[in-house]
């Protein structure tokens, strides 16, 4: 169904600021894995935390769920598959 | 249980049409040392060692899963479209009578992937020097493979799967660390 | 202390040797090798972006892999 779409540059952009900060929050987890008294590495994890979740809500708006299983909202009709998978764009 | 999310881990780019540089990636999917053996190898290790480290493992093989799905976007979009004749230039004839243009767990030169690729001694120790192991194969590989590579902006999202193996190390050795050292006994930071 | 992250060796070479010989060969030492338990607060990389293109956080243990710089004959 996506065969016409192309995505817009915006797209693009608003996937790379996601990806740069869910980056810095795996690398933190696994820091943290092994530093788990780590007080300021914890507190910079909450911060990106947040700022990953308010990130993706506004990718969500433009471009559709993120995520599967109750973790994103969908709209009407159904439209997980709406937008390109991560291999295709 | 685990979640999906749309997206990679790091953008993959892919300057041109490829089937021979897919020949080679196939090895980090399902070869000995690829990205499926990384990810199945730490999570099975999570049942049976120390509570200190089971995050570790799981975050790692976790990660790991992630870079399958790079390699395999990569293989993807360097074999999508090729023609017959393209795939049989690049050698990759034997695959195509199988497979068509669908990826396989195999390494490049056609292996089937195999149980044997992950160890599991169920001690911590000798599991988790394995890992350290197995952390720098891949990252040997990954050099290997950029080396006989031409794309730079295929070789640009290698370079980043290579700098995550040294980091994955780095945190294996702490595990190892952590699994000799008393460390309830000390206070340290 | 600074590392190196490239080591380098001279192989034995053969009058016989039917390929051109490499002289100086050298291999990958990477920061991990050297950091041992990560200390805190390591410097880290102004910007997210900048960590993701670099594939870590921390510019202490980034190996900048170059295509070929392993053969150490032609760098």
């Amino acid at each position: 169904m996506s065969h016409t779409k192309t995505m817009p540059p915006e797209y693009y952009e608003l996937l790379e600021q996601i990806q740069a900060i869910d980056f810095v929050l795996v690398e933190l987890n696994l820091y943290l894995d092994t530093h788990p008294k780590d007080y300021d590495a914890i507190q910079q994890y909450n911060h990106f935390t947040y700022e990953s979740k308010k990130l993706k809500k506004e990718f969500e708006k433009k471009f559709g769920p993120l995520m599967h299983f109750g973790r994103s909202y969908s709209s009407y009709p159904w439209n997980w598959d709406d937008t390109p998978w991560p291999w295709q764009v | 249980m685990w979640y999906y999310e749309k997206k990679l881990q790091y953008p993959v780019k892919v300057r041109e049409c490829n089937p021979r540089l897919a020949k080679y990636l196939i090895e980090q999917y399902g070869g000995a040392d690829g990205e499926l053996s990384a990810a199945l190898r730490y999570l099975n290790q999570r049942y049976t060692i120390p509570g200190k480290v089971v995050g570790l493992l799981n975050d790692i093989g976790t990660e790991e899963f992630a870079h399958l799905e790079m390699i395999a976007t990569m293989i993807y979009k360097l074999t999508k479209d090729a023609t017959p004749e393209q795939l049989e230039q690049a050698g990759l004839a034997p695959h195509y009578v199988n497979h068509d243009s669908a990826l396989f767990y195999h390494n490049s030169a056609g292996n089937p992937w195999t149980a044997e690729y992950i160890q599991a001694k169920g001690d911590p120790i000798a599991d988790i020097y394995e890992d350290i192991a197995a952390e720098e194969k891949a990252r040997a590989t990954y050099q290997w493979i950029i080396n006989v590579s031409d794309d730079p902006e295929l070789n640009d999202s290698l370079k980043f799967l290579r700098e995550r193996e040294i980091v994955h190390s780095q945190r294996f050795r702490e595990a190892a660390q952590i699994l000799i050292e008393e460390r309830d006994k000390k206070i340290f930071f | 202390m600074e590392h190196t992250y490239t080591k380098y060796y001279y192989p034995y070479i053969s009058p016989l040797d039917p390929c051109k010989p490499i002289i100086k060969k050298s291999y990958s030492t990477p920061p991990n090798l050297y950091l041992g338990f990560q200390p805190p607060n390591l410097p880290q990389y102004n910007t997210a972006k900048e960590a993701l293109y670099k594939g870590t956080l921390w510019p202490a243990l980034y190996d900048n892999y170059k295509k070929y710089s392993l053969r150490g004959d032609e760098s």
